[in-house]
């Protein structure tokens, strides 16, 4: 019996990718160049993009499933290769290396290793003899990670690299320690506390804590309890103490500014702020029900740079207004509640783990490119899954996607 | 543990089973179901933040509203033209000319030919660079003004190379062009907006023109007209991108309305023609409507010369001139009058009855001195040859009129109802005309001798030389030509003023239309035209060279005399019944008495305004050509410099 595709995913993805394309229209659109079908614009060979996307999941819908689950390894580490190749002949797009040049178009590597490096993690953990506790699967698991991400990292693309961390979701599905969260936020937290705050104030105050745990939140103490406070405290203040040591050392200039400007210790509106600040402005006056279709006037004057691009969702709150903007941040979160609604109901471990690692890829991609947007996160440049004009990321995500789809539509086949 | 919660085919439940059996934590396989909740509540968790986020952003704080109309929007004002000014007849006084400001985008330029664009605005190189700098410093991407106001000509030989100068385009403004070189005074000029103007009204920013002085000062209202403005929607490098909102937030400019004034534009070049050589003024008024056919003060200055670049310069040059051509004599210049005002103290004195019309002195010359003549027997004589002594005797019964015993308290009431019969004159008060800057001149009360020598310390022995008009009576040339109305009229006169009607709806002004009455019988006023006919007519008269073939010339001189030579006065109406024109002219230290100088010039005016043209050409010719001072440096300014 074959069942349907999930409509509601894909009524989901069409509804973000017109509402996507209409941003870009608006964002690029310039009297002279109205048509639709001009495929000299932006908005013109998003429609081209659009179609090769829609080509890939009909595709993809029409091959079995299985091609994906078997051939997992094998795209993974093509990806790899690909991923070296671009080192050593990427073009330089805007800092970045990530771009191979195919004459008339570029690709972006890094867009397909994503869905590749879900694959080959997917494969590893529904392995029959897999079980998470053991040493050697984690140490795996983070290597099938980490691989991809450092060869992004190489190509100063820190937005895609930072996306691998999105993988600690299916992991903690699957068994990952919530510790692991617990640990990542607390240190988030310090980072930020121990920029902004004098590090001797912030290892008296987690002593305090520390105290206040063992002495009052306890009522029984064993050797045990003293033990972890003392080596919890120790590598806290260890970190705080390092925390300032890495921002000057490992980050790069321009990424200190944003996290700077983020934290508003500096208020460079022209410099490093200026994207932010003018993307604030578009959204600020936006207002209620936005200023209209093709009415924005931020962002039809090019205040905000990469507002096709990363900053797509200034358009949004500029011409859409408030309820435009929740809308969009609806559909996202519709459709991420579905995948996992979705996720959970494979049979497979394989799919269950591939459907765990499209939301989370989506989630951050999200979490990230509107918070920057919104000026809560440092400007770290990565797209709007669907949404960002751009052929690489949408195809990528498209692919992403509808694989996941598929294996969802044969989920009562065998692997 | 759960293993399979949905309902599918037993074949698959069968086959996932062996599977299971297969492997030892088979069951354990999917025990961590409870963690996609927290899954769950982290993507909602992250969503609530950024609506939270938005609404702070989009809904409870409008300042990013307000930083994105500033940065985005640029509002362009649209200047309306200034109202155009016509003479009584329909002729064009004042029109504008569009001039051009040379815009560039110093971004824009390229492969521009220096060479030919310097030779086409006659510039030289050093000066385009000079220019060209300036104008990148201001900025790059945005138009500056690269040269102003270029000429129309200038902008026309430059025009047929435009395509060849890419970023540089032309701004439509206009300029001020008055047709004849003439009533600088009354027409005023317009200039830049200082501080003071912006604070005041907040129609006016930074560069906008306004009415200094004149009736573009007083009209300014009017001929300003309103504003437009467009809102342009501008990009991140300050480009204009298109209209904000296809032009609904635009206003169209409204232009100003036009000026149709009472001025005889022949009439006011001639009078200053008279006045070549001269330092004086001229003003001619019709008696029955009020309406100022003349008025020209002496030296005077061709009012193109305060228009456009060569603005600032010739400024500068007519300020430092000694003998002040920016200085409107006829309104501004507080002289004595001179025997001019011995009409006002007869028809003062008859309507108290302290004399009658046949009421006679002697000229003793006791304590004025006078001219030789026979006695004056009456009022109409008296005015005929001007007798001081007649109108000392006149002007002592006006102020002692023995009310009280004591002559300083009899003196200070006589004073009190002199002060109010000249006011009814229009003297030492500022008549409500037109134009602004008016002075009130000078009619001493009982508060000025109490000041000067304290109450009761003076008497009429203190003041009598009032009576003749020297003393301390100051009066202003237009004030004097009222005079000449009120006698014309009988008794009455209509303020006077320079405009008929203005705008679009031809509005006329309520003030230019009431008669302010005398408030002495007109029978009065009949002796006293009676009495300046004579000067001109008979024998003895004081002003006989003013006589006119066939026009009847009422009229009275003056001789007023100050520091320095005396100045020459006269004021006349004509035709003596039914009057058209009333004229005084004063010419400044012109020695040979008001007969010599202003009578025959008064006389010319009022030739060429009833019969059209001159007839007497050979004392046009002498008094176009004298010149009666010669103590300080006189200048004609004339067109010599124009742009």
């Amino acid at each position: 019996m074959e069942n349907k595709i999930d409509w509601i995913s894909l009524l989901l993805y069409a509804l973000i990718l017109v509402f996507g394309w209409l941003n870009i229209y608006a964002a690029c659109y310039d009297e002279s160049h109205a048509a639709v079908f001009d495929f000299s614009t932006k908005h013109g060979k998003q429609i081209i993009w659009i179609g090769i996307s829609l080509l890939f999941a009909l595709g993809i819908t029409l091959i079995s499933p299985k091609v994906f689950s078997q051939g997992a390894y094998l795209i993974y580490f093509a990806m790899l290769g690909l991923l070296v190749v671009t080192l050593f002949v990427a073009s330089v797009t805007k800092g970045g290396q990530s771009w191979i040049d195919f004459g008339s178009f570029k690709l972006q590597p890094s867009e397909f290793a994503k869905f590749a490096t879900a694959l080959a993690l997917a494969k590893y953990m529904s392995a029959p003899d897999i079980d998470y506790r053991q040493n050697r699967t984690k140490l795996l698991s983070w290597t099938i990670i980490l691989i991809p991400a450092v060869l992004i990292l190489l190509q100063h693309d820190t937005g895609s690299a930072l996306v691998f961390a999105g993988f600690i979701f299916p992991l903690y599905r699957e068994g990952l320690s919530p510790k692991i969260l617990v640990i990542g936020l607390v240190a988030i937290v310090l980072f930020v506390v121990a920029l902004l705050v004098n590090r001797f104030i912030i290892v008296g105050a987690l002593l305090l804590c520390g105290l206040f745990y063992l002495f009052v939140w306890l009522n029984k103490r064993t050797r045990k309890h003293y033990i972890w406070v003392t080596v919890a405290l120790l590598a806290c203040s260890l970190y705080t103490f390092s925390v300032d040591f890495a921002f000057q050392n490992i980050l790069q200039p321009h990424q200190r500014d944003r996290i700077y400007v983020l934290l508003g210790k500096t208020t460079d509106t022209k410099g490093t702020g200026y994207n932010v600040y003018q993307s604030k402005i578009a959204i600020g006056s936006g207002s209620v029900f936005g200023k209209g279709f093709l009415n924005g006037t931020i962002t039809k004057a090019d205040f905000v740079p990469e507002q096709e691009t990363d900053f797509i969702f200034c358009t949004v709150g500029e011409e859409w207004g408030f309820f435009g903007s929740v809308a969009v941040i609806a559909l996202y979160v519709m459709l991420l509640l579905r995948l996992v609604t979705l996720a959970e109901r494979q049979y497979s471990r394989f799919s269950r783990f591939y459907g765990y690692s499209v939301v989370s890829i989506l989630f951050i991609h999200v979490f990230i490119n509107v918070g920057m947007v919104l000026g809560l996160l440092p400007v770290i440049g990565i797209p709007l899954p669907f949404f960002s004009y751009g052929g690489s990321s949408l195809m990528a995500f498209t692919i992403l996607l509808f694989i996941f789809l598929r294996q969802d539509q044969e989920r009562t086949k065998p692997i | 543990m759960v293993y399979c919660t949905y309902n599918k085919p037993a074949i698959f439940l069968e086959q996932r089973n062996t599977h299971c059996q297969n492997h030892k934590r088979a069951v354990s396989r999917n025990q961590f179901q409870e963690r996609s909740m927290v899954i769950r509540i982290i993507i909602v968790a992250v969503a609530i933040i950024f609506v939270i986020r938005l609404a702070f952003l989009q809904l409870f704080d409008n300042t990013y509203r307000k930083l994105a109309d500033q940065q985005a929007l640029r509002t362009v004002t649209q200047f309306p033209a200034r109202g155009l000014i016509y003479d009584r007849n329909g002729k064009l006084l004042v029109y504008n000319e569009a001039v051009y400001d040379l815009m560039v985008i110093p971004k824009m330029t390229k492969h521009l030919d220096t060479n030919l664009f310097c030779k086409t605005l006659g510039i030289s190189l050093d000066d385009f660079n000079a220019r060209m700098e300036k104008a990148c410093k201001y900025s790059s991407y945005s138009p500056s003004i690269f040269m102003k106001q270029v000429s129309k000509e200038e902008y026309g030989a430059w025009q047929s190379h435009l395509y060849k100068f890419h970023g540089f385009y032309v701004q439509k403004r206009t300029l001020r062009i008055y047709d004849r070189p003439i009533a600088a005074h009354v027409l005023g000029y317009v200039g830049e907006v200082d501080q003071a103007d912006i604070d005041n009204d907040r129609y006016y920013h930074q560069g906008d023109y306004i009415g200094k002085s004149g009736l573009e000062k007083s009209y300014e209202t009017v001929l300003r007209g309103i504003k437009g403005k467009k809102v342009m929607h501008v990009d991140v490098h300050n480009r204009e991108i298109g209209p904000y909102k296809n032009g609904s937030m635009d206003t169209m400019a409204v232009e100003g309305g036009n000026l149709y004034t009472t001025i005889d534009a022949d009439l006011q070049e001639y009078a200053e023609e008279l006045m070549a050589n001269k330092r004086g003024c001229i003003v001619a008024i019709e008696p029955s409507t009020g309406e100022v056919l003349t008025l020209a003060s002496a030296p005077t200055y061709d009012p193109n010369l305060l228009v456009g670049r060569i603005r600032g310069e010739n400024y500068m040059m007519l300020q430092r001139d000694i003998s002040k051509p920016l200085f409107n004599r006829a309104l501004q210049a507080q002289y004595p009058p001179g025997s001019i005002f011995k009409v006002a103290q007869a028809m003062t004195a008859l309507d108290l009855g302290v004399i009658t019309p046949s009421t006679g002195f002697p000229c003793d010359k006791s304590l004025v001195g006078c001219h030789n003549h026979p006695s004056a027997r009456n009022v109409q004589e008296a005015i005929k040859m001007s007798c001081n002594p007649y109108f000392y005797f006149t002007y002592r019964r006006i102020i002692q009129q023995n009310k009280y015993k004591n002559i300083y308290r009899d003196s200070p009431y006589g004073l009190t109802v002199w002060h109010d019969y000249m006011q009814r004159f229009g003297f030492g008060t500022r008549l409500p005309i037109d134009l602004p800057n008016v002075k009130s001149g000078n009619i001493p009360d009982t508060n000025y001798y109490n000041r000067w020598y304290g109450a009761g310390k003076w008497a009429f022995s203190t003041i009598y030389s009032n009576s003749i008009g020297q003393g301390e009576v100051e009066v202003v040339p237009l004030q004097m030509a009222n005079l000449a109305c009120i006698v014309a009229n009988r008794g009455y006169y209509i303020t006077p003023h320079l405009v008929r009607f203005y705008g679009p709806d031809s509005t006329r002004n309520d003030e230019f239309y009431t008669r302010h009455e005398t408030g002495i019988p007109a029978k009065y006023f009949e002796i006293a035209a009676n009495g300046m006919y004579d000067v001109v007519h008979t024998a003895g008269g004081t002003a006989r060279r003013a006589n006119i073939p066939d026009i009847d010339v009422c009229g009275k001189t003056g001789t007023a005399q100050n520091i320095g030579y005396d100045h020459s006065v006269f004021i006349s109406f004509a035709p003596k019944d039914n009057p058209k024109i009333a004229v005084a002219v004063y010419v400044e230290n012109a020695p040979g008495g008001g007969g010599y100088w202003a009578a025959p010039i008064a006389s010319l005016i009022i030739e060429k305004y009833i019969r059209g043209h001159v007839t007497r050409t050979d004392l046009e010719k002498y008094y176009h050509d004298a010149a009666p001072c010669q103590k300080l440096p006189l200048t004609r300014i004339s067109k010599k410099k124009k742009k």
